[in-house]
């Protein structure tokens, strides 16, 4: 019974995250479509048409899929980790820790007249999601409630985005019109040359998440009851958090801060598979992430084309309700 | 027969505040020993520290041969299973998943479940009678039937000692039965039991032996008989304003005064009306009973005096005089059986005694 449930959500979830693409490759401004991409692959399209759909569109909806997913894994690991519905990279502050240090690495980088590559980007944000999160585990080992590591989050990510604010007013022109869309979250500033780190990451990533299953699924219930079943709690905590911080640092390096994804995503994809079975699950929160993101970047960029809006606006006016339902469900208990 | 577990000067608390000392235990394999002690006695942190949940102040626990500390986390779990409470509710997790996480020590590195490790969830989850709970979410269901869950979680993981912290607390009486024969049957097949309890009662009826902490040490160990004595109980629980009756398993409450009733019983069929004039505030006196009647014990606590024949004597005419000089102070008598026989034939004579101070 089960089983078939499964099945049928995977191939759901496939098969959504293939017409996205399609969708998301086949649609822009340009009124490239459909038979363009045909034309691609039969090697009669011309080199304006393949720059536009191969060079932007391509990276791009890829990009949307692969941090989509990370984006959601992370958000699933730090539930986990905290044994909290709500926690996420975003509501954590780790994003906005990501973001300040990307910020600070780009404006310092640009000023000496270089662009930083991408495994650059990727270390920076990973080095602020990772102090961020030391932040995080010190308080939450003083507060016991859900509501107060939220709160002590929210801060954390309003401290660093002030921090932020700081550094860009500091900073060149030429620098915060480059920052600027990237600080608000968009899929629209990545290229084919990034491709490579952010499949490598994110595939690697969420492996080492699934392969991380079972101690995850002992997790479950409790601390304690995870050690006398033979987990090593230690070290499935140290695993937890280097791998959360290492995939929501890969989103905010390319995409900037994308918000509630981490949240919605999960909860989503739990009420729909019926289950909290992480080996179930990390592989749909990842394709699902996907989906949602692909879906969300769409919206952003079509809704009012030409003009455009940053992802992070959709993702939020999508995912902050899911935050709230989570919480007056918890709440309701 | 050697220990399968053992201590050796174990000091057990938490971060430097020593809350047992000195404690040298050994439990056999098939044996069920219960901790028991008043509040805060340090049953808990002893039961945590046999299970390796809690380090070791000083001292060293001997799993199987082996000091507990040098086991590895999967190792150790292969070997004992820690029946704790969960706190944790997660949502979406039905029982059945709640109780296989039971077979981690021996899934591969998915954790995922062979047929034989299904059959064998599906079995304890039969035997602690969780069955048909199988596909509800475990954050939908009683206390109860949690800790039944974990019970099954924790039989499932085939531990050679199982480690259980207080598993009756939230349990009804038909479960909290059937859990102690559950134990007493994984006992039979070999596995040692260790629990706390605060049930008495099941502690007496069930423990091959009990360990007494009281005042940072281990005060005692022994057999039910040894242990469950009114006078080591009293002292160990501070029961001052009633006492325990080792024949019951359970305390009743101690009266004083000088009677306004008296109370002819016998067989158990005072035992109602003893509670009653306890709980109204009138002290009363009984008999005459005999030392081996069932109500005795209550009647001996309740009552501010009783009258007593010796067991198997028939009521003598002595004891009924002794009898007659209470009831004469008495307002009332309160005949409470209907079957005079040959051992209380006499005891007639005191309901037919006119109420001399009805005046």
């Amino acid at each position: 019974m089960r089983r078939r449930r499964y099945i049928i959500c995977y191939i759901s979830l496939l098969l959504l995250s293939a017409l996205l693409f399609l969708a998301g490759i086949s649609s822009g401004s340009s009124g490239k479509g459909l038979s363009d991409i045909a034309d691609i692959l039969s090697g009669s399209a011309t080199d304006m048409t393949k720059n536009i759909i191969l060079g932007i569109r391509l990276p791009r909806t890829l990009a949307a899929m692969l941090l989509g997913g990370a984006l959601s894994v992370s958000g699933f690991l730090l539930q986990t980790y905290f044994g909290n519905p709500i926690a996420g990279p975003y509501v954590l502050g780790i994003s906005s820790g990501a973001k300040l240090m990307t910020a600070v690495l780009m404006i310092f980088a640009m000023g000496h007249g270089l662009y930083p590559n991408s495994l650059g980007m990727t270390a920076a944000a990973f080095t602020g999601s990772l102090l961020c999160m030391g932040l995080i585990l010190a308080v939450s080992g003083r507060v016991k409630n859900t509501a107060q590591l939220i709160i002590a989050g929210v801060m954390t990510g309003y401290i660093c985005n002030a921090v932020t604010d700081i550094a860009v007013t500091f900073a060149d022109d030429a620098n915060i019109v480059n920052l600027h869309n990237w600080s608000m979250g968009s899929f629209s500033g990545i290229a084919q040359r990034d491709l490579p780190m952010i499949i490598t990451a994110a595939i690697v990533g969420t492996a080492a998440a699934f392969m991380l299953s079972k101690p995850m699924s002992a997790f479950r219930l409790g601390e304690g009851y995870a050690a006398s079943v033979g987990v090593n709690v230690r070290r499935l905590r140290v695993a937890l958090i280097l791998l959360s911080s290492l995939l929501s640092a890969l989103v905010t390096a390319f995409a900037g801060p994308v918000s509630f994804v981490g949240v919605a995503v999960p909860h989503l994809i739990k009420a729909v598979f019926r289950t909290s079975e992480p080996i179930v699950l990390i592989p749909a929160v990842f394709i699902g992430g996907g989906v949602f993101c692909m879906g969300c970047d769409l919206a952003a960029r079509m809704m009012f084309s030409p003009l455009e809006m940053s992802v992070s606006t959709v993702t939020a006016i999508v995912g902050a309700p899911v935050v709230i339902a989570v919480m007056l469900k918890r709440g309701a208990k | 027969m050697s220990a399968y577990i053992r201590t050796d000067d174990l000091c057990a608390g938490y971060r430097g505040k020593t809350i047992i000392s000195d404690a040298q235990i050994k439990i056999n394999s098939g044996e069920v020993v219960t901790l028991i002690g008043c509040n805060g006695a340090g049953k808990t942190t002893l039961l945590r520290t046999l299970a390796a949940q809690l380090s070791p102040l000083s001292g060293t626990v001997f799993l199987d041969g082996k000091s507990t500390a040098l086991y590895t986390a999967d190792e150790r779990s292969k070997k004992m299973a820690v029946l704790l409470t969960a706190r944790t509710t997660p949502d979406r997790m039905t029982c059945m998943d709640a109780v296989s996480i039971g077979r981690y020590p021996y899934t591969g590195k998915l954790g995922i479940l062979t047929d034989n490790d299904k059959a064998i969830v599906k079995g304890a989850m039969e035997r602690t009678g969780i069955a048909s709970l199988a596909d509800t979410y475990i954050d939908r269901i009683s206390d109860g039937q949690r800790q039944l869950v974990c019970f099954a979680a924790a039989i499932a993981q085939q531990p050679k000692i199982m480690f259980l912290d207080e598993p009756t607390s939230y349990l009804d009486l038909g479960n909290k039965l059937r859990m102690m024969q559950l134990l007493r049957e994984l006992a039979s097949e070999g596995t040692a039991v260790v629990m706390t309890l605060h049930e008495l009662y099941l502690a007496q009826r069930f423990s091959d032996r009990c360990i007494c902490t009281s005042e940072g040490k281990i005060s005692c160990i022994g057999t039910p008989e040894e242990i469950f004595t009114a006078e080591r109980i009293n002292t160990m629980f501070g029961v001052d304003v009633g006492t325990f009756i080792p024949e019951y398993g359970t305390a009743e409450m101690i009266c004083t005064g000088e009677p306004q009733v008296f109370v002819v019983g016998g067989g158990g069929s005072g035992i109602h009306i003893y509670r009653d004039l306890y709980r109204r505030g009138i002290p009363f006196a009984a008999g005459v009973l005999h030392e081996n009647d069932i109500e005795y014990p209550t009647a001996a606590a309740l009552a501010c005096m009783v009258v007593t024949e010796k067991a198997f004597e028939p009521v003598s005419p002595e004891s009924i005089a002794r009898a007659k000089e209470i009831i004469a102070k008495c307002r009332e008598v309160i005949c409470c059986t209907k079957h005079f026989g040959s051992m209380n034939a006499l005891n007639r004579e005191l309901i037919n005694m006119p109420s001399e101070t009805a005046d």
